[in-house]
């Protein structure tokens, strides 16, 4: 088991490396300098700048540069925010986004799994068709649709929720921003919990147990959730991969100072040190995210642990 | 008055009716037994007693258990039968067993359902149970996992999980068919021998097994009773031309009449094969497994050499590595004289169509896609391209014809073809360029006994018509016996003996050779009883005993058996290998 | 053939495939006909009729937005962009996927180890931010949207193709022909891109709204298309911020943009499940 866990976190170095290294050099492979769009400066400034920001050493330089940085936690300066590292933005940005991640994650998942097992239960009544319908509709609706469509509703109509960020406090203004942001995820763990219990359901060992005499509720408790959840537990990586690409889009619509908006305004503005340090953040999260979930995978599932 | 009474029981998936008036009783402490052909009904029954057909299935007729109606009972009513007065063992315990949770809690929940034990009690009634189903170590066994279990050991579990509640009426469903010939005897056995005053019901398609485990027997054909007596009668003098059928159609090992050998040119020579794999996946790094070693064997023209062994004996391996589908790790196969490249591929097309196989599972050997004509016809494309499109439909049909399927088969897809028939369009397609040597691997295990018997006898008639060599890979001593002239055994890789049928089956050599003669269920309740049966399974291939590969299970072991590795030779015409064959007799008598 | 009917049977049998065939194909052909028949085009924009409400009047059927422009060309428009966007994009992913996966299946291996190495690493990457990276770095450029949309989605197709390539490849019927002498050639051919077609046909169906998801996510962002031009993606944007003012400027868009996706995925979804259907009989 533990030989498992350090092998898998071996094999996230080289990922994690590949991501840096394309990073790196599609952003300094960028048609002109970061700063074309304005106006002529001095040649003393433009150098004294070039310097600041390391332009004048060769490309190898810059790299290992930045990447001794990295691995100190340190992505430079910002080209934009001209008085704070990448560093300090993505730290006073990151925890409110993993805040609202993490509740829609957690949102999610409770909510999924159980419409996924009632489905899987009443399979093929009315209650599992609307399961199923909603939950298509659900994956089939961007969350950038979501939202808007959300706040219109309940804020812009309803008013029974604020529409923005700054200005409301408490946990109302988290609620519309997490439902939408957990909306999608839902649909997808609901058909996933659904098919999968189905599945396992079907199985020889369910009907040993059937034999046995256990009634379908200690079946589920006991024998079928487990292998049942494993498909979900996968899914759990690309779900939260959703769920960041999602947060740049929530963040964007309703107004929150997270990471993502930084992101995206970074993208408008080409803050070139500022993307590029998100999106190499963004990566290693995925990556020790997606390492957490394989080891869980190996604790639960024997067949792997014994490997 | 009897435990259980089936009373004109219907079972029907929508217009099919897969058991109509069946009726038949079981009583309290006898053992039952059920034979039929696959198809004919015998599990949906077993499933309609426990309340377990799918919801697909309607039911008509009354199945009582006690006094109590079991069709019409509800699910409350059934889960308090079931496991408690009612239990089953399923066919194959690596599916039937919850791969994601401990032996000795699966076990333990059943007594927690039913409210017999709980704590440490249930802990110490589960370990109990263990140790009398013959788990060694039960303690160990009661946290280990389905997978970490031997197929022997699962299937005990399994059988230790039905008689844990001790139930008035235990069912076993095939319960051997997944398993080895020689655990298969093993868990026979330990049926008989447990289950004290529980009747038992076993189903099997093995008139052998019935032979030898039960007193009174049924014998269903499409769903309904054709027979019913006690086994020595029905045996003695079957009523009913089923039952009369599949008698003759059971392969026994008691019977005269092997063939004499045949001295034809060597066609096909293996010298000193080997293969090994390596094991990926593993953490540990990659682990050779050596599945073949050393094997030499030569195949002469016009006859039928059958190679025999249990899981693991690298039988398999070994001809596809003869056929060039995998690498040879050393050795060299020779044909007429002419060393063949390794593989198939570098070999020359008038050789690639000397040399053909014929799978076991018919269906996956042909492609879902294809038309039975197109299929039988592309060996043709290949090395007749010069034939037109008349001539090629010409031979196509011919081929079908000798396979006895009528000309309608040239359209049909692999999906609509019984499993005999599509060996049928396998064979052709393997018989179409006429080939000297055709290598048959378990060609006819899925197959009914009838059926099984006329794609022998096509396999015989077409021999002796051209002098074709076949190698026929079986784990099945009893069919082997009636259509080989010579036969291999084979255990973990190696060769154990190769001799004539006529001296194996009489007077085998090696004593692994001995066990597999008498594993093999007699279906004859006369013969059935007084046979050795020898004890544990075959080790794992990544890690094979030293010295003789079989001494922890041979009788006949001594020190130097475990030390030292009995070489090949050569004992009154015979080919073996063991330290002792020249002074144990193993005569069978 | 007679395998062939008989899923045209079924095809009918499933009704939610058939009404989303039936939907994208009229969605489609108004996107197409629509901008033609429509007195606005899409361009013009027009100060006296800034944010109209949708009326039948003068066929401002779907309003106008905050630049007066006619707002059913647009949409029409933006549809016809997103759905192009979207197949050349599966298809670049169709291409690269199955050619990837194939090679990778057939010949197994080490080559296979290695080439699935890769796939594991690319999908272990934050992709969707890749791609912004991109769009960043090289000014939003049409063609790239295609490209990076395609270097998305040809992994999925690798990993499904290589899986079913390497299964039929040592499904039983492929050694006999070996044995015969079939070459590899007629063996790809004959053997196993039949049997893989229902497969990628399936996952082409999936691929498309995935495509149309991060076309209509990028422009959303102002990283995809550009003004003048538009997609649904880009129009439900724009609707947002008139989200208080004109509600329909966003609920039309979105509507369209949010069923156009469904049909896609029952579609898919109901291929699948006819294609699992056969492949148990
Ligand atoms: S060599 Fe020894 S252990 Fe092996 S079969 Fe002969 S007697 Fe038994």
């Amino acid at each position: 088991m533990l030989r498992y866990t350090l092998l898998r976190l071996l094999g996230a170095i080289p990922t994690l490396l590949l991501v840096i290294v394309l990073a790196f050099l599609l952003v300094h492979a960028a048609p002109g300098g970061p700063f074309d769009d304005e106006r002529v400066l001095p040649p003393e400034i433009a150098a004294n700048i070039a310097a600041y920001y390391h332009l004048d050493e060769t490309l190898p330089q810059q790299f290992w540069r930045y990447l001794s940085g990295v691995v100190r936690g340190d992505f430079g300066p910002s080209y934009r925010y001209r008085d704070h590292t990448v560093s300090q933005l993505i730290g006073s940005a990151f925890p409110l986004s993993l805040k609202i991640g993490a509740l829609s994650m957690l949102l999610a998942v409770i909510v999924g799994v159980g419409a996924g097992i009632v489905a899987a239960l009443r399979q093929n009544t009315v209650a599992d068709r609307v399961v199923m319908t909603v939950a298509m509709t659900g994956i089939s609706i961007p969350i950038f649709v979501v939202a808007p469509v959300l706040v219109l509703l309940f804020a812009v109509k309803l008013h029974w929720l604020p529409a923005g960020w700054s200005g409301n406090a408490g946990y109302a203004r988290l609620l519309l921003p997490v439902v939408s942001l957990a909306l999608p995820q839902i649909a997808y763990i609901a058909r996933l919990t659904r098919a999968s219990l189905i599945d396992v359901l079907g199985s020889d060992f369910v009907r040993t147990a059937k034999a046995q005499g256990l009634g379908i509720v200690a079946i589920v408790r006991f024998h079928a959730l487990k292998p049942a959840l494993l498909p979900v537990l996968s899914f759990m990586g690309p779900a939260i991969a959703a769920v960041l690409t999602g947060s740049v889009v929530v963040e964007e619509v309703f107004g929150i100072p997270g990471l993502g908006q930084f992101f995206v305004r970074g993208a408008l503005n080409r803050d070139y040190t500022l993307v590029l340090g998100i999106v190499i953040f963004y990566a290693a999260l995925i990556i020790v995210l997606n390492l957490i979930v394989d080891v869980l995978y190996g604790v639960i599932d024997p067949r792997i642990r014994h490997r | 008055m009897s435990l259980l009474e089936v009373a004109d029981l219907g079972i029907r998936y929508g217009a099919s009716e897969v058991v109509a008036g069946l009726s038949f009783s079981v009583e309290p402490g006898e053992s039952l037994g059920l034979v039929g052909e696959s198809g004919s009904g015998k599990t949906q029954t077993a499933l309609a007693i426990l309340g377990l057909l799918p919801a697909a299935a309607t039911t008509s007729g009354s199945i009582r258990f006690d006094g109590i109606e079991l069709l019409t009972a509800d699910e409350e009513e059934m889960n308090a039968l079931r496991a408690e007065r009612i239990a089953i063992v399923f066919q194959d315990p690596l599916q039937a067993l919850n791969p994601y949770l401990r032996i000795g809690q699966q076990i333990r929940r059943i007594l927690l359902q039913h409210g017999l034990a709980s704590g440490r009690e249930a802990d110490d009634r589960v370990i109990e149970m263990l140790e009398r189903v013959g788990l060694p170590d039960p303690k160990r066994q009661f946290g280990a996992y389905p997978h970490q279990l031997s197929g022997g050991m699962r299937q005990r579990a399994m059988i230790a999980s039905a008689l844990i509640a001790e139930p008035d009426l235990l069912i076993a469903d095939e319960p051997t068919t997944a398993l080895d010939v020689t655990v298969q005897a093993q868990i026979l056995e330990l049926l008989a021998s447990i289950r004290d005053d529980t009747a038992l019901l076993l189903i099997t398609h093995d008139l052998g097994i019935i032979a030898g485990h039960c007193e009174r027997m049924l014998v269903i054909e499409q769903g309904g009773l054709v027979e019913e007596g006690l086994t020595r009668q029905v045996f003695a003098a079957p009523q009913s031309r089923h039952m009369a059928r599949l008698l003759e159609a059971a392969p026994r090992l008691d019977r005269d009449g092997v063939r004499e050998t045949v001295v034809g040119k060597t066609v096909l020579d293996v010298r000193a094969a080997a293969v090994s794999f390596r094991e990926h996946g593993s953490h540990r790094g990659d682990r050779r497994l050596r599945a073949v070693r050393d094997v030499t064997l030569q195949v002469r023209s016009g006859e039928t050499v059958a190679v025999v062994g249990e899981s693991g004996s690298g039988k398999s391996s070994l001809f596809r590595a003869v056929l060039g589908l995998i690498p040879l790790q050393s050795g060299i196969v020779s044909f007429l004289g002419e060393r063949l490249p390794d593989d198939v591929r570098s070999r020359a097309l008038s050789v690639k169509r000397e040399l053909q196989l014929v799978f076991q599972d018919p269906v996956s050997s042909l492609n879902p896609q294809m038309i039975a004509g197109k299929i039988i016809g592309e060996p043709l494309l290949v090395h007749a391209p010069e034939l037109g499109a008349d001539e090629r439909r010409r031979r196509v049909l011919h081929m079908l014809e000798k396979v006895g399927l009528p000309d309608a088969f040239v359209t049909r897809f692999p999906h609509e073809l019984s499993g005999g028939q599509a060996q049928r369009v396998a064979i052709a397609r393997a018989l179409i360029m006429k080939p000297s040597v055709l290598i048959c691997d378990e060609a006819v295990a899925a197959l009914d006994g009838a059926v099984r018997n006329q794609i022998l006898a096509l396999l015989e008639g077409v021999q002796d018509e051209t002098g074709l060599s076949i190698v026929f890979i079986s784990h099945d001593l009893a069919v082997v016996r009636g259509i080989s002239h010579r036969v291999l055994v084979m255990y973990l890789g190696r060769l154990v003996e190769l001799a004539d049928s006529a001296r194996l089956f009489t007077r085998p050599r090696h004593p692994y050779t001995r066990a597999l003669i008498d594993a093999v269920p007699v279906p004859d309740p006369a013969a059935a009883r007084g046979k050795q049966i020898i004890a544990g399974e075959v080790p794992s291939i990544l890690a094979p005993p030293s010295g003789c590969a079989f001494h922890p299970r041979c009788a006949y072991a001594q020190d130097r058996c475990i030390a030292e590795r009995p070489n090949e030779r050569i004992v009154d015409g015979v080919t073996v290998a063991c330290h002792r064959a020249d002074e144990i007799d193993l005569t069978v008598c | 053939m007679i395998a062939m009917s008989a899923s045209w049977e079924k095809i009918r049998g499933n009704r939610a495939l058939v009404v989303s065939a039936v939907i994208l194909i009229v969605t489609a052909a108004a996107a197409m006909i629509g901008p033609l028949i429509s007195p606005h085009d899409y361009l013009s924009t027009n100060f006296e009729e800034m944010l109209r409400a949708p009326t039948m009047a003068d066929m401002r059927i779907f309003g106008t937005d905050d630049l007066g422009r006619d707002l059913f060309v647009r949409t029409m428009l933006g549809i016809r962009v997103t759905l192009i966007v979207a197949i050349i994009a599966s298809i670049v992913s169709l291409v690269i996927g199955v050619a990837y996966g194939a090679i990778a299946g057939y010949f197994g291996g080490r080559v296979d180890a290695v080439m699935m190495r890769l796939v594991d690493t690319l999908y272990a990457m934050p992709f969707i931010f890749f791609v912004i990276l991109l769009m960043v770095v090289f000014e939003r450029n049409f063609l790239l949207i295609f490209v990076a949309i395609g270097a998305i989605n040809w992994l999925d197709m690798a990993r499904i193709v290589r899986g079913q390539t390497l299964s039929l490849r040592e499904r039983e019927f492929v050694d006999a022909a070996r044995l015969t002498g079939v070459s590899s050639a007629r063996i790809i051919a004959r053997h196993i891109a039949p049997n893989l077609a229902g497969v990628v046909v399936v996952y082409v169906t999936l691929t498309i709204p995935q495509a149309i998801l991060v076309e209509s996510f990028l422009s959303f962002l102002g990283l995809g298309i550009q003004e003048p031009q538009t997609s649904l993606g880009a129009l439900v944007d724009a609707g947002v911020n008139q989200i208080e003012r004109a509600s329909w400027t966003l609920l039309i868009p979105a509507t369209l943009l949010a069923m156009i996706l469904l049909c896609f995925n029952f579609l898919g979804d109901g291929l699948r499940d006819l294609l699992d259907a056969r492949q148990t009989r």
